[in-house]
């Protein structure tokens, strides 16, 4: 039930963030919409309802925006220097890293992160071992642990807290 | 307000045209793939910023930051899908490429379904 009204406050402040000026119309046909949304699918929007009230995660959700910020706007700027240079100083390959994080949505958010704003991009996840298969750009260390360490530890320790 | 916003406009042009041209110089699909999302995401967001800076809390400038957000998520996402795709369907990684550890992973697990009796 917890997760239908999340899903149910969800679904209408998107609608009115996308018709913003908001009048009564409006309004109305935003409440019938996404309560027939969430009265559907509401069992399966979130596991454990409960979390959406801890303040911290939402905190800690801010510094992991602002970190994915800098970090996405540094890899960028390295891409840049690599396309741009003549030799095209590349050293691709697939390398494997281990993380702890075991819910959904987190290991997604750590996929994306790691898409987005480091020199790499997740291929594949195994989800019951914690391997995530990562191909760089720039293949600095195989070892497993010195990978995660480039890789994925600055956005995993802020995610466990978000998401643990 | 409208030179910020033009100054977000060329950062956002600068970077999809390095995506453009990654895409030709990069020698296989996943460093394109990748390196193509990379940088259309922050060009395009950065691009999307620029409307919000220009329309502020406007219905364009909320749809604007829908974008942004939408754009987040969901560009990694399809890169994820298109890169595993590629490798199921055996599309071979660049002769200089160093390393994949994937394929040893998937070689081993081979192996053992191939040795476990099948009851």
């Amino acid at each position: 039930m917890k997760s239908k009204i999340v899903l149910f406050l969800f679904c209408l402040i998107i609608w009115l963030g996308l018709n913003w000026p908001v009048n009564s119309q409006w309004l109305v046909a935003g409440v019938l919409v996404s309560g027939f949304v969430a009265m559907i699918t509401g069992d399966i929007f979130m596991h454990r309802p409960h979390i959406i009230v801890h303040i911290k995660r939402y905190l800690w959700l801010f510094v992991y925006l602002i970190v994915l910020l800098i970090e996405g706007i540094r890899a960028n700027i390295d891409l840049a220097y690599r396309v741009l240079h003549p030799d095209l100083p590349i050293n691709p390959g697939i390398v494997k890293i281990k993380t702890e994080i075991k819910t959904e949505v987190g290991l997604t958010l750590l996929a994306n992160s790691i898409t987005f704003s480091t020199g790499a991009c997740a291929v594949d996840i195994d989800q019951q071992k914690g391997y995530i298969y990562v191909h760089c750009l720039d293949v600095e260390s195989q070892n497993i642990k010195a990978a995660t360490e480039l890789i994925a530890a600055r956005f995993e320790t802020i995610l466990k807290k978000v998401f643990e | 307000m409208p030179e910020i916003g033009r100054l977000l406009i060329i950062i956002g042009l600068f970077f999809n045209f390095i995506a453009i041209l990654s895409l030709i110089r990069m020698p296989d699909v996943y460093t394109r793939l990748q390196s193509a999302a990379r940088s259309v995401t922050l060009g395009t967001g950065s691009i999307m910023l620029s409307v919000f800076v220009v329309h502020g809390f406007s219905a364009t400038g909320f749809k604007a930051l829908f974008v942004i957000a939408f754009l987040i998520l969901i560009c990694p996402v399809c890169v994820h899908a298109l890169a595993k795709g590629a490798y199921q369907s055996k599309v071979k990684l660049a002769e200089d490429s160093v390393c994949d550890q994937y394929q040893e992973d998937l070689k081993a697990k081979q192996n053992q379904a191939d040795t476990t009796p099948n009851l």
